[in-house]
């Protein structure tokens, strides 16, 4: 008996990998054209119908709760406009701790029972289970943050949103160039030594493209500045991220910045007295002696747009990218404490030419990858699950960061002056 | 003992062990520890939230069974960290501290999830859930059997064997992610969405009808297996004594082998389930700490499989119940999880008294 069960497991198992073997050939021969985000069909959006304000209720999905910094800044942003837009409790509904799997499809459902006209989920895992909801209920309006379907999706009632966070990380990045000019002044470290620490979560395009206009912005100041990296495999791990940032500051450098939710970073660095940047959340109170500035979405302005959108009636674009111009893109207070003198009048100075596009962020000119301009890059923003290039990125002597689609797509890693720890 | 006693100065209580408590006696111990728990975590909600207690309690309720879709991943939940306390039981009943559940079901889904990455929609529907069922149980039985192969022949520490295997899998599943999704952003995301192969299909329109019904017919399985087979019996024979099973001319290896195998074959079903029934992805949180919580799952029932539908059905109540209290109330999490823990005290305190009777020296007087 046991025998004749182990030969059909056998001719089962080969039989399997035959199977598998055989459609990897035909999938490659096949060689279908690949199809730039402009030629490919988009989805249209679908009209939202007008709903009374009484009968309105928004439903928010966070990956985890008040304590991530990220999902924090989410939760604020939406409390925010309940209270500016005068919507009651049971009308703003915040899900937390729900993971990217079937419990996210099960709380957009609950949502829906719940009589939500739009939900929005806050990770990137979230999205298939987004999308799953979507197909399944028409008349509810899926929104979703960071991702990157939505666009080729063909399902008009899904939306991508994210925002133009390159912005605000090079802003970020100046009052850290700032800070390295004054140490190299006052003779703390010499120029050479001008070496900053990222923290990152995954070598994930967000994260290389947060790093790398955040490190953009530093070398526009302090130009001898470069940057190590070192990821964390995870966007919220406390230990770890502490560790990290203090590895990283073992090796020798001398300001910190972050693109992992948690407070392990900025508490690392005031342990350690280390000049931090962060994002989502001012980390003052964590650092009131080292936390410089932080960038951050500021998640109200879409929030205040899509219920606005409901209350009137109207569509909800199928991928917004929010822009600093409409302060969607915001830094938050600036620690006079720490920072260097004049970083303010600097930043002020930096975003007015951001603003007037006089300074571009991913400008061509201002950095190399493997010691050449980059005159061209495919970008993979065209998410059929293939992970192939698709679409030329550079325009106008810049990389056209998020005007493609919301979700960033820069994922060269690295330019010239960053490297791994 | 008993001349003794009268020599030494009494304590005020002393503890003596009960042997012949009934089981309705014991009930309405575990009752009344309920009852009290309710009470004490009551008080600690008016204290530090200031909301009515009562309506926290039906906001729980309410998680649970507030709607039919709520109901169904009430039984969902409850069927897949069964299935897992199904699978540790004989192992612990044997003894054999297997904490690596989580690492099986992990491999169980990762060897699923392969199958479907790999063969996408080349093969019939069926033929592929087949195979991934198949590979599933193998690779569950290869985690658990590892560690027991080692301690039935070198006699290894198995808690930490099967707790280090489980970094194994997670690490593996990190591993294999980063190569099927090289964008870097270490997210599956819904494999085969569009054809749906490898998906188990609905059953009277309910998606996880055949997650349900798989795990009943295993409990019935167990239930049968640990009672009235002879290889149920051996394995309660070894976990009171290595000794008298040897005596009695049980092959020891082979038990605890034997017994490693089912434990990881079922782990290997539930990993199956997750990826095939329920998420059709795999992830580093796919067993979610269920590896875990089944311990306690398969302790309070007493490693009794039908008990456990009841114990298992009563964790994701209170987490279910959690994850409501924190939308509507708007309470943190941790909240909730502080009258979880509070109530899981007082029931596994109340064995206590249901295994224990406390005697006051007055009484104990008397009673001479």
């Amino acid at each position: 008996m046991k025998k004749i069960l182990c030969a059909i497991l056998a001719v089962v198992m080969v039989l399997s990998f035959a199977a598998c073997g055989s459609k990897d050939t035909s999938s490659k021969g096949e060689a279908a054209k690949v199809l730039t985000i402009d030629e490919v069909e988009k989805t249209v959006a679908a009209k939202m119908e007008k709903v009374e304000k009484d009968d309105f209720k928004i439903g928010l999905i966070c990956l985890h709760d008040e304590n991530s910094t990220y999902d924090n800044n989410f939760i604020q942003a939406l409390k925010e406009v309940q209270a500016e837009l005068g919507l009651k409790d049971e009308q703003v509904l915040i899900k937390t701790n729900i993971n990217e799997d079937d419990a996210c499809y099960n709380a957009a459902a609950e949502l829906v029972d719940k009589g939500c006209n739009i939900v929005f989920a806050d990770s990137f895992g979230h999205e298939s289970y987004m999308i799953q909801a979507a197909k399944e209920f028409k008349d509810v309006q899926f929104c979703h943050a960071t991702g990157t379907r939505a666009q080729t999706e063909l399902v008009s009632n899904y939306h991508n949103a994210f925002a133009a966070i390159y912005e605000g990380r090079y802003l970020a990045g100046v009052a850290a160039g700032m800070k390295l000019n004054e140490m190299i002044e006052k003779g703390e470290i010499t120029a050479d030594k001008a070496v900053i620490g990222y923290v990152g979560a995954f070598d994930y395009a967000e994260v290389v493209s947060g790093m790398t206009s955040f490190f953009l912005g530093a070398r526009a100041i302090c130009p001898s500045a470069t940057m190590k990296v070192t990821y964390t495999s995870s966007w919220f791990d406390i230990a770890k991220e502490k560790e990290s940032a203090l590895n990283l500051i073992n090796s020798g450098c001398v300001l910190i910045s972050q693109h992992a939710d948690s407070e392990g970073a900025p508490k690392a660095c005031e342990e350690k007295g280390v000049p931090n940047v962060a994002y989502n959340i001012s980390t003052i109170p964590m650092g009131p002696n080292t936390a410089l500035i932080s960038s951050k979405i500021d998640w109200s302005v879409y929030f205040k747009m899509i219920i606005n959108t409901a209350l009137e009636g109207g569509t909800i674009p199928t991928d917004y990218c929010g822009t600093m111009k409409e302060g969607a893109v915001k830094l938050t207070e600036l620690n006079e404490k720490a920072a260097a003198e004049g970083t303010q009048a600097k930043i002020d100075e930096m975003k007015a030419k951001l603003e007037s596009g006089e300074v571009k962020v991913f400008d061509t000119k201002t950095f190399t990858v493997d010691g050449k301009e980059l005159t061209t890059y495919t970008a993979d923003i065209v998410d059929a699950g293939d992970f192939v290039p698709d679409s030329e990125a550079i325009a106008d002597g810049q990389f056209a960061e998020s005007s493609k689609r919301s979700a960033p797509y820069f994922a060269i890693k690295y330019i010239d002056g960053i490297s791994d720890l | 003992m008993q001349t003794n006693e009268k020599h030494i100065k009494e304590p005020l209580f002393h503890i003596t062990k009960r042997t012949d408590i009934s089981t309705l006696k014991a009930w309405i111990i575990r009752l009344i520890a309920i009852l009290a728990a309710l009470i004490v975590s009551g008080l600690v909600i008016v204290v530090i939230t200031s909301y009515n207690p009562i309506e926290v309690y039906a906001k729980m309720i309410e998680g649970s069974f507030g709607s039919d879709r709520k109901f169904f991943i009430l039984l969902q939940n409850t069927a897949m960290l069964l299935c897992v306390s199904l699978a540790v039981t004989p192992a612990f009943k044997m003894k054999f501290w297997n904490l690596g559940a989580e690492g099986q079901v992990l491999v169980g889904g990762l060897a699923s999830a392969a199958c479907m990455f790999y063969a996408k929609d080349s093969l019939p529907s069926w033929l592929l859930i087949i195979i991934m069922l198949i590979t599933s149980v193998l690779s569950g039985i290869i985690w658990g059997v590892l560690p027991a192969v080692f301690k039935a022949i070198w006699r290894t520490n198995e808690s930490l064997f099967t707790l280090m295997m489980n970094y194994v899998a997670i690490q593996l599943v990190a591993f294999f992610i980063m190569v099927w999704v090289p964008n870097g952003s270490s997210v599956m995301g819904v494999i085969n969405q569009r054809s749906e192969a490898g998906w188990l299909p609905e059953l009277f329109g309910q998606k996880y009808a055949i997650n349900i019904i798989v795990v009943a017919v295993l409990t019935v399985i167990m239930f049968v297996y640990l009672h009235f087979s002879k290889q149920g019996y051996e394995i309660s024979v070894v976990g009171e004594s290595e000794n008298t099973a040897r005596y009695v001319g049980i092959n020891v290896k082979k038990v605890i082998i034997r017994t490693m195998v089912i434990s990881g074959a079922i782990c290997g079903i539930a990993g199956f389930l997750l990826v095939s029934g329920t998420n059709h992805t795999v992830s580093k949180e796919l067993a979610g700490g269920m590896g875990f919580t089944a311990i306690m799952v398969s302790w309070l029932a007493k490693f009794e499989p039908v008990m456990m539908i009841f114990t298992s059905m009563f964790i994701i109540f209170l987490q279910r119940g959690a994850g409501e209290i924190a939308m509507t109330l708007r309470l943190n999490e941790s909240v909730s999880d502080i009258i979880t823990g509070i109530i899981i005290f007082f029931i596994i305190g109340s064995e206590f008294f249901i295994n224990y009777k406390i005697n006051k020296r007055a009484s104990h007087k008397e009673a001479k």
